[in-house]
């Protein structure tokens, strides 16, 4: 069981408390309508599935209940940072393990 | 015959001279105290323990400890308290044991299974594929129908009981600084370095005891002192250490992401009562440093016959003799190819048994082996290797021969009732490889060793490659006070160590055309030959010989055959050992017990159960419940002598009739609040929201953003700034979830605040044309009247002077209103609402009449009539999609052309030609009465009901192009034969509407 840093509670909790979200910095068209088809198609179900580091959204589902960001290695499971919504993600030094 | 291998003078030994009594395969023996139930039968000179598993060879016990392979017993405590596939190298013995050996039929000294010892061509490498998945090849009946059902049978691990297990299994969290797992010499050096730190540290071992191979030490000193006093001693001083948790009987099984190790615990089974408390503990421990001192695992050697009772490990013979008390036999051939094997074979003679020979399967022994020997007088034959040994239940001979070369000689037989064998020693690595550290191989030693730290731990003593005692004690404690954070490293001076040299991997070499049996996995009944097979037949990497042979992949996962499987592929093959790879190692080390697993998390403690307030009066009057998610749902109300059919029927028509009582508290239910509520709204549902007025009801539909239906509810409008929306049951949490999301992470401007209030109201729904008159005596402060509160809307004031949020609603058709109140209150208010239902013949309906009424109305459930790939339009509710608002979550997928196309499945009614014949929900419906087959189906019926309001059969149904259908014969095909069916409206009942306005 991974203990992952809620940057919000400022604690590292066991990862039952928290619900997985998918690929962070996906974000939403200001305007859908706007966008082609395949723009939206794009946005709707392609993602970067990487070997190594991944920005990741994270939910403190059974803690404070905020929406987190975090950069996990894919290939070690480790959890190198995690950071909140909004901010950009972190420089990190990727190596996979 | 009474423990006639006991030696005389067992005071040097761990056993005392407390006699118990113990019961195996029916006969009744004698051992003692500090036995194991192996030292116990090996002391009255039982070596035949089991059958194998495949060819139902007889077995003897290879090893003294949990990489027993052969050995595997099932004790019974009683009732329920049936234990299979225990190693009988583990189970303490206390007084009236009772095991059992396994796969043996009918008697493990005549087993009519062993047929397939004889049948052995057809169980070589690949066998499951070849005969369990290859049509063509267990394409003739013989095989499916004899064979392999006798195979299948026969081929199997224990058997297990089916009567409830009576005992208690704990569950712990736990931290430490320093978890040491491992008692041995080095897990004894690290504890008494990280005890003196003061840190906080757990101390773990598998066995009874700690001490690991010290506790058969009897030649090596240490300090100064014989080895077992020194144990004696350091474990007297790690009894001082308060910060010191010692927890014998423990098996660290499992090490995981970040430190995270799980202990498995045996508190009780070594005790002859049944325990009061827990029988295992499951542990779960956060350390903060780890130390691995798992040691090391003799291998066999691997030559024919090599897996006759009689034929064990070279240091269990030692274990046995020196820890026990018990000699494995009277007149003994050691062969090795290791140092180690020495030293069993001076203990053994001094001990009183005939040493025969010592093959040595290395040309030139070190001199200082051959030393020890010659002064002991024992014959040494260097440059060995084994023909094939005799015996049928027990080892009778061995043939050995000298190779020159490439050349074997012809055997010498020579007489012995034990073999002794030693390939040399495999680190166990297991718990290093598990915290997903690398193991590297090093040639010069032929050993595969722990590589760099991926996590807080290190590893120290033989699982690490040293094997002399002086190396052990100092890596140990080295390794200790790094975990620890200490320094100041101490001296250890040991005298009287073995010799620590050789080994030798892979199949030793052969007479020509020799036909024996060499295993390699004695588990699973893997030889030499059907590894060689499966290289030959194609397989490259070790994972493919490993899944097409099956070697390693028994409950002991090749802890002794791993090495040898590796070893004998890579010759083949012509590759290096790294080359062909290393399986991968999987928690548990051993297998660890379900019950330990499930902990308290069963019966009635399986699952959390939620029930309603409303749920007590449920069951005091009959209701028969449904499980809905964790919700007990009342199903239905069923009469003196009426069944389900019948209880519906009842409830659906007396609720139209006058009116029906209904529980609805299960609702999930959201409070919407803010400034921005309406605008959040807006976002979340295809509604309009922004001009609902306060007071008003709305139904609201809520997409994903692909543009599927994913819920669905009655939304009212508290005021400008509050909404209370309804939910699916059990959807609230999957709901709030999903604007959670969207609230926090895209439309984190907005004013808004959610709150789960799905357990703080109780909802009464009553249904009916006698509904108004009904509730209105009860309720205070709000005008029921039909222009005063018209369908669809929302009144706040009392009931049963209770403050309660009155809503308007029907989910039946009929007149309706759903009454919330607080959840303390619910079954007060319930009961009032009942007793004035009482005087209009009102009925209390379950979730099956709702359903059924619902569906007489078409009114979809989410869930039911969508399964995440329908939309709006598909299920006809273009009218609940917000055409003017400029974007909502899914709004923009509707337009996709997937999602506009022609031929998507559409929601409409189905009526069968025979009003009588229900249809199943979700059978297949097809245009022709005979499809061929390879036909796609045309869509699939989604709620069936027998409708008392027609007194006929209905169904919904999501069918390619439905609404052009209307009136069309459409086909469900059965088993029976095809149903016919017309394609309708959804709509059955007041297709105007007019009823709910009343
Ligand atoms: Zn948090």
């Amino acid at each position: 069981m991974l203990l992952i840093r809620c940057p919000y509670c400022e604690m590292e909790r066991p990862e039952l408390e928290f619900r997985y979200g998918g690929e962070a910095h996906v974000a939403r068209p200001l305007d859908p309508m706007a966008t082609s088809d395949d723009e939206w198609a794009d946005y709707l179900y392609f993602r970067s599935n990487p070997r190594g580091l991944h920005a990741e959204r994270w939910r403190h589902i059974n803690g404070c209940g905020r929406f987190f960001n975090a950069i996990r290695d894919t290939v070690s499971d480790k959890i190198v940072v995690t950071y909140k919504a909004g901010e950009a993600r972190p420089a990190t030094t990727g190596e996979i393990a | 015959m009474s423990e006639s291998f006991r030696i005389a003078d067992t005071k040097d030994s761990r056993v005392s001279g407390r006699p118990l009594r113990f019961v195996f395969d029916g006969i009744a023996y004698q051992g003692r105290e500090g036995d194991t139930l192996a030292s116990a039968l090996l002391a009255n000179g039982v070596h035949l323990m089991g059958r194998s598993y495949k060819y139902h060879r007889p077995r003897g016990v290879l090893s003294a400890g949990a990489e027993e392979p052969n050995a595997l017993v099932a004790v019974t405590r009683g009732p329920g308290r049936m234990t299979p596939n225990l190693r009988a190298t583990q189970v303490e013995l206390f007084d009236g044991l009772t095991a059992s050996s396994q796969n043996n039929w009918p008697s493990l000294a005549f087993d009519a299974g062993a047929i397939n010892d004889l049948a052995g061509k057809f169980f070589s490498a690949g066998f499951y594929y070849k005969t369990f998945m290859g049509p063509k090849v267990a394409g003739n009946w013989l095989w499916t129908k004899v064979f392999e059902p006798i195979v299948r049978q026969a081929a199997g691990l224990g058997a297990r009981t089916t009567e409830p297990d009576p005992d208690r299994y704990a569950q712990f969290y736990t931290h430490c600084d320093v978890l040491i797992c491992g008692g041995g010499a080095a897990g004894i050096a690290a504890a008494l370095a990280a005890g003196k730190s003061g840190k906080d540290v757990i101390f773990c071992d598998e066995q009874a005891e700690f001490g690991g191979s010290l506790l058969h030490e009897g030649t090596a000193s240490i300090d100064g002192k014989p080895a077992r006093d020194w144990l004696a001693d350091a474990l007297a001083e790690l009894r001082t250490f308060s910060n010191v948790r010692l927890m014998p009987r423990t098996q660290a099984f499992g090490y995981y992401a970040q430190n995270f190790v799980a202990l498995s615990e045996r508190v009780a089974d070594h005790l002859a009562e049944a325990p009061n408390g827990a029988r295992e503990r499951l542990w779960q421990v956060r350390a903060k440093e780890v130390v691995i001192a798992t040691g090391a695992i003799e291998r066999p050697l691997v030559f024919p016959g090599n897996d006759r009772p009689g034929v064990m490990l070279a240091e269990a013979a030692r274990i046995y003799l020196n820890r026990y008390g018990v000699k494995v036999g009277s007149r003994v051939v050691i062969v090795t190819a290791h140092d180690s094997a020495y030293r069993v074979a001076l203990d053994l003679a001094a001990a009183g048994v005939v040493v025969a020979a010592i093959a040595d399967t290395r040309a030139n022994p070190p001199v200082a082996r051959l030393i020890e020997a010659k002064a002991a007088g024992l014959r040494v034959i260097p440059s060995a290797t084994v023909t094939d040994t005799k015996g049928r239940l027990r080892v009778s001979g061995i043939g050995i021969a000298a190779v020159s070369g490439v050349v074997v000689d012809a055997p010498e037989w020579v007489a012995c009732d034990a073999v002794l064998m030693s390939g040399g020693w495999t680190p166990s690595v297991h718990l290093y490889s598990q915290s997903r550290g690398k193991v590297v191989w090093h040639e010069d030693r032929q050993m595969f060793l722990p590589g760099a730290s991926v996590q807080a731990e290190r590893s120290a003593g033989a699982c690490k490659g040293s094997f002399a005692l002086v190396d052990i004690l100092i890596e140990g404690y080295r390794a200790g006070e790094e975990a620890s954070g200490a320094s100041g490293l101490r001296a250890f001076a040991v005298s009287g160590d073995a010799g620590i040299e050789g080994g030798t991997m892979g199949r030793l070499p052969l007479l020509p055309g020799s036909k024996g049996k060499a295993f390699v996995d004695f588990q699973n009944d893997v030889k030499a030959d059907d590894i060689e097979l499966a290289v030959q037949e194609g397989m490259r990497s070790i994972e493919h010989v490993k899944r097409y042979t099956t070697t390693g992949m028994a409950t002991d996962q090749g802890k002794t055959s791993n090495l040898n499987a590796l070893a004998i592929a890579a010759g083949k093959l012509g590759k290096s050992i790294p080359q062909v790879g290393l399986t991968t190692f999987r928690q548990p080390y051993t297998p660890v017990t379900f019950g330990a697993f499930a902990g308290a998390n069963r019966g009635d403690l399986f699952d959390p159960v939620r029930q309603t307030p409303i749920h007590s009066w449920a069951e005091e009057n009959g209701a028969a419940f449904e499980d809905v998610g964790i919700w007990k749902r009342a199903w239905y109300f069923p009469r003196q002598g009426e069944d389900m059919h019948a209880a519906v029927k009842r409830e659906c028509q007396q609720a139209r009739a006058s009116a029906g009582i209904f529980d609805a508290s299960t609702l999930g239910k959201i409070e919407v609040v803010g400034p921005d509520a309406a605008a959040f709204m807006e976002k979340l549902y295809t509604n309009p929201w922004a001009k609902l007025e306060p007071g008003r009801c709305r139904y609201g539909l809520m997409l994903n953003e692909a543009g599927f239906v994913i819920d669905d509810g009655v939304i009212a409008r508290m005021g400008d700034d509050r909404f209370h929306v309804t939910t699916t049951t059990g959807g609230a949490p999957r709901v709030l979830h999903h604007m959670e999301d969207y609230l926090q992470t895209e439309f984190p401007d907005l004013k808004v605040w959610l709150t789960s209030t799905t357990e703080q109201w109780a909802v009464i729904a009553v249904q009916g044309p006698k509904a108004r008159d009904i509730i209105a005596p009860l309720v205070t402060g709000i005008d029921l009247s039909k222009d005063a509160m018209p369908h669809m809307s929302i009144r706040e004031g009392k009931v049963c002077g209770v403050p309660a949020r009155v809503m308007r609603v029907s989910f039946t058709g009929e007149l309706g209103y759903e009454i919330n109140v607080p959840a303390d209150y619910g079954r007060s208010v319930w009961e009032a609402v009942w007793a004035e239902g009482r005087k209009y013949n009102a009925v209390a309906y379950g979730t099956e009449a709702m359903h059924v009424m619902r569906a007489e109305k078409g009114y979809i459930i989410v869930g039911q009539e969508t399964d995440g790939t329908v939309t709006p339009d598909d299920l006809g509710l273009n009218w609940a999609v917000g055409k003017a608002k400029k974007d909502f979550v899914g709004k923009r997928s509707l337009i996709r052309p997937d999602m506009v196309v022609e031929g998507r499945k559409q929601l409409v009614g189905l009526l069968t030609d025979n009003p009588a014949t229900v249809l199943e929900e979700g059978a297949q419906i097809t245009a022709a009465s005979a499809a061929p087959t390879r036909t796609s189906a045309l869509g699939h019926v989604t709620s069936s009901y027998e409708s008392p309001a027609l007194g006929r059969s209905i169904a919904l149904a999501l069918v390619a192009d439905g609404r052009k259908r209307m009136g069309e014969t459409l086909y469900v095909p059965m088993p029976g034969g095809a149903i016919a069916v017309k394609v309708v409206g959804p709509v059955f009942v007041d297709p105007k509407g007019d009823r709910v306005n009343e």
